[in-house]
């Protein structure tokens, strides 16, 4: 179990002040100018040294994203955009940032925006989040009032704003590209790749975007120092990580915990424990709904890191912990994610517009056991052409959750269809 | 230059260049819906998805650059299955209604289907139905066809510059549509019908009146405008079905402006197919040798000067040249091709030629518009400013009425003092010009049809000399017809003669016998003391003042060359014969020169052809624009103060075709902002 020194997130539960005056006294702030005047190079250095992979998901290296960021401008200025547009079911933990330590936040936007020569931040938070957008600009006001950014910010020498943008409330917005084009004032669609934002992102200057965790906790580790963060977890899944645990557990709660945590202990010594003892529970999703969840069998044992999940064919995802008991009609609960994801796919290419809509389709006949047994391997067979065909990731994140359903309740699935035959024929 | 493999083929392609053109280079067939070549990659279809080694998912050849040493295949087991998927997803929504939908036989959709898609549906479930939209008098849509392909979106953003469509809605539910359930308010809307890959946006008109397959096509020449748009003329029987854009780099790229498309069912209305006779005061349908007596009775020992010739706008070259033949045999200098009265004249080719020509404004890099509205003039021409705007450090300026181009320019004044302070050096945009390697001025006929017009004209030319308009291998001064047949007729010498009249002296009844050849854009008010010969295809202004028709051709309906603005000649064709008594033009001058006594020195087309390239070698160079050099031209003098005036008040309805096409007035009722008078009963 993580140590109490140890944790990044000291106010995660909201019970201290979350203004400036609070945020200084938990350390946010405390000397940021030096941690600039390391220079770009050191603090890019700092951040692949710590290992820190990206807590937005996908789990790319945050330093060697930086990296990427031209060191050289040809003119045009660069920007950091933070994704707050946190919005895959099961996740909550950039909102409890945002609105119990805002300053944390702003603080990793002045150095990651310094690392990669970015003359401004662009927070783009989620539409639906109205508290934490209104904690944010208040945090945002009083660090330009106490020269924390600005013109000269944190008496550092690099000049650097923040700017908030609210969305609408699209799922697609928290794809990088998406929210790009959103924030342009577009249409939220994702962008073709190449080029990468780092050559062309928001108003065809480089940019990178990173999720709110991400930069949050830069500042604490390299405050912090060489060798603490990448001395947490396990090789190349190191430090910390705010796990959200939901669904049927005792006390659903947010959570700091060491990477690499053995999912069990997560859900026992945190979350209060499955709802009527480890033994009812069913299956569970490690990390937010577009990943593929994992029958009790593989969650006995299952470490809560990257590597540790994609080794069982699911994934850490955004640490979303979702925990289903055995009252759970689990065809259902993928057929109601189903419906997600044909709902939020934006429409603009083809796979996804149509294939979500029908795998959706079939899922409703497969919880009423209205479809034939074959029709399990045309869905997994459709879900296979969505996957990796499309422009975006919402298309594999629609197909994952199907795929792990027919691929662990397989039986489950055959039993319904054949008693709905049954029931039919008496 | 990259180099890559595809299947196998090695192909070394340009810089910037995609995977899937490349790919085309080395002779592999990439399917495709969104992908178009002239317009901004959508990359949405999934379609062109190809496999790159080292790539664990399939590429969007489309989308994707091609980058040195990539090795691509097209026809693994894993792109074929990827192109079925996508076809399979592209078919579960889309009605399969292709025996009743406009665009079977010419469908990507079915073509592609055929090719690559698995030929059973594992689809059960309900089809998609989505709502029609409101897209105006031309474009017909059923939009449950729709495949999201967006090339219309894209073509109405990127090269018509009206925002009119998009997208709305999410998932399943996107829909293509004009927000506002408007009519797609451009002169060029018709092209999203050629783009659409399926059915949803077809052509009202045509709407259910025939296949594709029952089609005669024959490739001619536009004559609606003085651009001279390259086209397709699909005809059954003896009727124009519908009229097509066809590619011409240097002219229209594969576009065609809705005046051009559209006003095809103009051909069949208000036709002259007979010759006819004023007898008692009334029109009467004649026999040609009653029509002709007449005339010959008319002309017979006429004095020359007593005899006038107009040639009108859409008149061809032929035609034109056998009628100044004709003026030339009857001893009579009064013989003029400017309807508008513009101060053009003939000493200097370069004078009154495009001489930038239409792909050279790409090269352009500043532009002074003059008295026009190229929108309305010369759709195709406006789309190509501003495809060269829309590229970026090309400064426009406008002097004359106030419009929305299209791309952004700006305005500098309403009149001549504002063109003479520029060609003084005395406005800002002077500098701009001075200072562009390539700028180019565009002369309108708003410019050219006024009393002031041969200052005005001296005024441009000023400007050409002095501001760098000319070099070894540029001129910018251009002037912008709206006739198709203006540059032929000054190439031709069909301007007044020693002592000869122009057309305001020739209409003002001093002559006894005037020959109007298809000239209807003239106030005939003053006619009628003199005896009105009128040939042309449509009963118009000048018929309708007529003593005698001779019913000619319209120009789908002859073999005959146009020369467009630039000075280039092109071949049209006749896909039709006229109808009834018509005949094609030339040969109805031909035989009333016999018939008067003045035969004319040709048999054949081509004797003709022959003598018209003596007057103007570069007849001979069909599809060449002949670089004219740099001359006189215009005479400086005082100008006026008034503002200049775009000659187009209603795009719809420029013609004698066009004004006989329903289309077109429906067109003109909802886009044209003309207020007209209404009757009471008018809705």
């Amino acid at each position: 179990m993580l140590k109490d020194q140890d944790r990044i997130f000291t106010n995660l539960y909201g019970i201290h002040d979350w203004k400036l005056a609070g945020a200084k006294k938990r350390g946010v702030w405390d000397n940021t100018k030096a941690l600039i005047e390391q220079g770009q190079d050191a603090i890019i250095d700092g951040m692949k040294e710590s290992g820190l992979r990206g807590r937005g998901g996908a789990g790319f290296p945050t330093g060697l994203k930086w990296s990427f960021m031209p060191k050289q401008s040809d003119g045009r200025p660069s920007y950091l955009v933070v994704n707050a547009d946190e919005s895959e079911p099961g996740t909550c933990k950039d909102r409890e940032i945002m609105r119990f330590d805002p300053h944390r936040l702003l603080e990793g936007c002045l150095v990651a925006g310094f690392a990669m020569r970015a003359i401004a931040a662009y927070i783009y938070i989620r539409g639906e989040f109205v508290q934490e957008a209104i904690n944010l600009e208040i945090a945002i006001q009083e660090a330009y009032a106490d020269g924390l950014i600005g013109k000269n910010a944190a008496n550092s020498g690099y000049d650097f704003d923040i700017y908030l943008h609210r969305g609408a409330g699209a799922y697609i917005c928290g794809e990088e590209t998406a929210l790009i084009e959103s924030l342009e004032g577009n249409k939220g669609q994702p962008r073709l790749k190449p080029p990468f934002p780092a050559n062309v992102g928001v108003w065809g200057c480089p940019s990178t975007v990173n999720n709110v965790e991400s930069i949050a906790v830069a500042p604490e580790i390299l405050r912090r120092g060489k060798g603490w963060f990448s001395g947490l977890g396990r090789p190349n899944n190191t430090g910390t990580k705010l796990f959200c645990v939901s669904g049927h557990v005792n006390k659903p709660c947010n959570v700091e915990e060491e990477m690499g945590i053995p999912l069990k202990e997560l859900i026992e010594k945190h979350a209060g424990g499955v709802r009527g003892g480890w033994d009812n529970l069913l299956a569970i999703i490690p990390g937010g709904s577009s990943v593929p969840l994992l029958p009790k069998s593989i969650c006995d044992d299952v470490l809560m890191d990257f590597d540790s999940l994609r080794d069982v064919q699911s994934g850490l995802g955004t640490a979303a912990v979702i925990v289903m008991d055995k009252s759970t009609d689990v065809i259902r609960a993928i057929e109601r994610l189903s419906h997600f994801y044909k709902h939020e796919s934006c429409g603009q290419c083809t796979p996804c517009r149509e294939g979500t809509g029908w795998m959706w389709r079939v899922m409703q006949r497969l919880v009423s056991g209205e479809a034939e047994i074959a029709e399990i391997d045309m869905l997994i067979n459709v879900s296979k052409r969505i996957e990796g065909h499309t422009i975006c990731a919402l298309g594999d994140a629609a197909a994952w959750p199907i795929q792990g359903l027919v691929r662990h309740f397989r039986p489950v699935i055959e039993e319904r269809i054949k008693s709905r035959k049954a029931v039919k024929a008496a | 230059m990259p180099t890559l493999t595809v299947d196998g083929v090695e192909v070394t392609v340009d810089p910037g260049t995609t995977v899937l053109q490349a790919c085309e280079e080395a002779g592999a067939e990439i399917p495709r819906f969104c992908y178009h070549e002239r317009l901004s990659i959508a990359g949405n279809c999934r379609m062109c998805l190809v496999e790159m080694e080292k790539s664990p998912k399939l590429i969007a050849s489309c989308a994707m650059p091609a980058g040195d040493g990539m090795v691509i295949h097209t026809n693994s087991q894993k792109v074929k299955e990827g192109r079925e998927g996508a076809m399979e997803f592209l078919l579960i929504n889309h009605p399969l209604d292709c025996p009743i939908c406009d665009q079977g036989g010419e469908c990507d959709l079915q073509d592609q289907s055929m090719a690559y898609g698995s030929g059973t549906s594992r689809y059960h479930e309900l089809k998609r139905s989505v709502a029609e939209k409101n897209m105006g008098p031309l474009i017909k849509t059923t939009m449950t066809r729709c495949i999201h392909c967006t090339r219309c979106v894209r073509f109405a953003t990127e090269v018509a510059g009206v925002e009119d469509l998009g997208a709305i809605n999410r998932g399943e539910n996107m829909e293509i549509a004009t927000y506002l359930e408007q009519a797609l308010d451009s002169e060029l809307s018709g092209n999203i019908i050629d783009l659409c890959p399926v059915g949803a946006l077809t052509s009202k008109p045509y709407a259910f009146t025939a296949r594709p397959w029952e089609l005669t096509k024959t490739e001619s020449i536009d004559a609606l405008d003085a651009v001279g748009a390259n086209i397709r003329v699909d005809s059954r029987g003896q009727e124009v079905m519908r009229i097509l854009p066809r590619l011409h780099e240097d002219v229209n790229e594969e576009w065609l402006s809705d005046r051009s498309r559209f006003s095809y069912d103009g051909l069949k209305a208000q036709r002259l197919d007979t010759p006819y006779l004023r007898k008692d005061g009334k029109l009467q349908a004649v026999g040609w040798n009653e029509a002709f007596d007449a005339i010959a009775a008319k002309l017979d020992g006429l004095d020359g000067g007593k005899i006038g010739a107009i040639a009108g706008d859409i008149a061809c070259a032929e035609s034109m040249k056998a009628l100044k033949d004709l003026m030339d045999l009857l001893n009579s200098p009064n013989i003029d091709c400017r309807q508008d009265g513009a101060a053009l004249t003939t000493e200097t080719r370069s004078g009154y030629l495009f001489n930038s020509t239409i792909a050279g404004i790409e090269e352009a890099d500043a532009l002074l518009i003059v008295g026009s509205n190229p929108r309305h003039e010369a759709a195709l021409i406006n789309a190509r400013i501003r495809k060269r705007w829309k590229m970026g450090n090309f400064p426009i300026a406008l002097i004359g009425e106030q419009m929305d181009l299209g791309y952004g320019h700006e305005y500098l004044g309403a009149g001549p003092a504002t063109l003479a302070e520029v060609a003084a050096g005395k406005h800002s945009f002077a500098k701009i010009l001075k200072k562009a390697k390539r700028p180019m001025i565009i002369a309108g006929q708003g410019a050219l049809n006024r009393a002031d017009s041969a200052a005005v004209l001296a005024l441009t030319k000023k400007i050409a000399d002095d501001f760098g308009l000319l070099s070894d291998d540029w001129n910018g001064f251009n002037i912008l017809h709206t006739a198709a047949a203006r540059v032929a007729g000054l190439d031709l010498g069909l301007v007044p003669g020693e002592g000869g009249k122009a057309v305001k002296e020739m209409l003002d009844g001093s002559l006894d016998v005037l020959f109007l050849l298809g000239a209807d854009e003239i106030d005939t008010s003053r006619l009628e003391t003199s005896f009105v010969i009128y040939q042309g295809s449509h009963g118009d202004a000048g018929a309708s003042v007529a003593d005698v028709i001779l019913p000619g051709a319209a120009y789908t309906e002859k073999d005959a060359i146009w020369v467009n603005t630039e000075g280039r000649p092109q071949l049209g064709r006749r896909a039709i014969f006229p109808p009834g008594e018509a005949r094609e033009d030339w040969t109805i001058l031909r035989a009333l020169s016999e018939k008067i006594g003045k035969t004319l020195p040709y048999n054949t087309i081509l004797e003709l052809r022959a003598k018209m390239v003596e007057t103007a070698p570069h007849f001979a160079d069909i599809d060449v624009v002949t670089p004219a050099p740099w001359g006189a031209f215009g005479a400086e003098g005082a100008i006026e103060e008034s503002a200049f005036v775009n000659p187009i008040t209603d795009y719809y309805l420029t013609n004698p075709i066009s004004r006989s096409s329903r289309i077109m007035a429906e067109c003109s009722t909802t886009f044209s902002k003309v207020k007209r008078e209404g009757t009471g009963t008018n809705g």
